[in-house]
């Protein structure tokens, strides 16, 4: 019952203020919300940040920047790969950099394979707020075998540090490209199956349809991104817009809602994920085991080291490394520029001003989650105290992004 | 792309034939393979080239590798490497007097690995690392290099990897 309801049938009623988080199981992380009731009915809610600040932005004012690439894995701790290859793009840009064309194929790939281990996260969370536990194991088993894909490429499971200045850590195993692709064929499988679990189960269709809802125009005022924006029927997407990797060669859809409720966003990242599916089919069939994946012209030597088998044995690449390791890529002074991807969250976007050496005089990530944080006071307006857990989970929020 | 909704059929809002379907669901998952690993009975083998602790490697003269250069401490994000250079008779004049690598701040990250430029620090396969005492988790040069010879993997890595 809204506001004007309860007052025509004439009760007193009263407002309450209740703190939800930062301790509470269903915000995601240390998300504090104080919301305030009347009865059932939530008539404001205030998010309030900052429990898992760490400073990474000023600590990677003091690191050269292939030191901050870590520190872009404990952002978004759910696809630390789209991470460090945005920063690893963005720096690219700033210096002028070309990578070959096997290490953007690579790079779709691990971006892509980020994308659908971070919805299927999404999707275990989303479904066990709602109450379906059981989605939470399937969809677990299913990401466990996109971590084990991680880990035989990068050496670890969760913070991979894949990503690097001019290219990425190492080259792919033998045949692991198959591997990737048996994964990726295998998936819709699993897909299909929790669909069939929830998209038509009446309990979740009620307790998401017409909940948290947020207009097209609320989205864009806000700066809504990523799959929270298309769910409110924004075709707009990275990806296709300013396309970066080669993106504008494969082939695959925006998917988008028309209701912008908590509906539309969970049958949003479902398309999403499949869509995945299809680039990562389309970029390992242009994948070319022999080619380099480090450029072999010298100017570009400046940025990467040297092969390893070479600097055990020659003078000349022993003191390239150590150039490279203590002088790094160096940045023209003062020059600043914005480069955003399309991170599984949304608009994913790294500001960097140069200062002449490898250290960035300033570095800012624009980080989606943060974002599409501010928009929560608009889509719980007038719902229930019940709904609130679902909005907060269809939002997406990783809390190690929003406080970075 | 427009994402259309479904509308649910009548026997969908019935609820029970969901509650059906679903149930089957669950009882067909109870006779696929078992995927959880039984951790402490059951060891789970890393694959090649796994990240765990960082160790000093011997070289083939029973010397440590390391030169002491001191690249693996100026490129550790963490700071997590303290070296203390020293010097001998030794035709490769300087080694490590001191080494220490906190692996309560060690991020395993790879970097030391990756830009030694004698090969001696590498990333070793172990990962079951936890301790009471943070002081515990500080390991001194002996107890690196110690640990490096026990990988039989490690042993007399001649070979050198390839970039990365
Ligand atoms: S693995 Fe990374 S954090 Fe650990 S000692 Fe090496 S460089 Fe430092
Ligand atoms: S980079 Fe290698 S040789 Fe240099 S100090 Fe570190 S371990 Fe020793």
């Amino acid at each position: 019952m809204k506001d004007k309801e309860v007052k025509n049938l004439g009760l007193r009623t009263e407002k309450m203020t209740i703190n939800m988080g930062p301790q509470h199981p269903a915000t995601h992380g240390v998300l504090r919300l104080v919301l305030t009731l009347d009865g059932e009915v939530v008539v404001g809610a205030v998010p309030y940040v900052g429990y898992l600040h760490r400073g990474i932005e000023k600590i990677a004012e003091n690191k050269t920047l292939h030191q901050v690439i870590p520190y872009t894995d404990r952002m978004d701790y759910l696809s630390p790969m789209s991470n460090n290859i945005g920063l690893c793009l963005a720096v690219e840009k700033l210096i002028g950099f070309e990578t070959t064309e096997k290490c953007r194929v690579m790079r779709v790939v691990a971006c892509e394979l980020a994308r659908i281990s971070s919805h299927l996260l999404w999707l275990a969370t989303d479904a066990l707020d709602i109450g379906a536990g059981t989605v939470y194991f399937y969809a677990f088993t299913e990401r466990e075998k996109y971590y084990d894909l991680f880990e035989e490429m990068t050496g670890v499971r969760f913070t991979v540090s894949y990503g690097r200045i001019g290219g990425l850590a190492r080259d792919w195993k033998k045949d692991f490209e198959k591997k990737v692709y048996d994964v990726v064929l295998n998936t819709p499988k699993c897909l299909d199956e929790i669909e069939r679990l929830l998209t038509r189960n009446r309990i979740f269709v009620e307790r998401n349809r017409d909940v948290g809802v947020i207009s097209r125009e609320d989205a864009i005022a806000l700066s809504l991104s990523g799959p929270n924006l298309r769910a409110s029927g924004v075709e707009w997407d990275i990806r296709k817009a300013y396309p970066y990797l080669g993106y504008e060669r494969y082939k695959f859809e925006i998917p988008v809602g028309e209701h912008g409720d908590c509906y539309d966003r969970y049958l949003i990242r479902m398309e999403e994920m499949r869509q995945s599916i299809e680039i990562i089919k389309q970029a390992l069939k242009e994948y070319d085991p022999k080619a380099p994946l480090w450029p072999e012209d010298n100017d570009s030597q400046k940025v990467f080291y040297p092969p390893k088998e070479k600097v055990l044995t020659s003078m000349e690449e022993l003191i390239h490394q150590f150039m490279v390791a203590t002088k790094g890529p160096k940045t023209p002074k003062y020059k600043e520029i914005y480069f955003c991807i399309e991170a599984p969250k949304g608009e994913l976007g790294f500001y960097i001003v140069g200062s002449g050496t490898n250290v960035a005089h300033r570095l800012h990530f624009r980080s989606p989650s943060f974002v599409n944080l501010q928009s929560l006071p608009i889509m719980l307006q007038g719902d229930m105290v019940a709904d609130v857990v679902a909005t907060v989970a269809s939002l997406d929020p990783v809390l190690g992004e929003v406080d970075r | 792309m427009i994402v259309k909704r479904p509308v649910l059929k009548w026997w969908e809002r019935l609820y029970l034939p969901v509650v059906e379907d679903g149930l089957l669901t669950t009882f067909r998952h109870l006779f696929k393979k078992k995927v959880t690993v039984q951790y402490p009975e059951e060891r789970w083998v890393p694959p090649e080239g796994f990240r765990g602790a960082p160790v000093l490697l011997t070289g083939l003269d029973g010397r440590e590798k390391c030169t002491s250069c001191k690249l693996c401490m100026f490129i550790c994000p963490p700071q997590a490497i303290r070296i203390v250079a020293g010097e001998t008779e030794h035709p490769i004049e300087k080694y490590p007097q001191e080494f220490y690598i906190d692996y309560g701040l060690c991020i395993f990250c790879g970097y030391c690995q990756e830009v030694c430029p004698c090969e001696a620090i590498w990333l070793k396969h172990e990962f079951e690392l936890a301790d009471f005492d943070r002081t515990n988790l500080i390991f001194g040069k002996d107890k690196l290099l110690q640990m490096g010879r026990q990988e039989p993997y490690l042993k007399g890595k001649e070979k050198p990897l390839k970039k990365g």
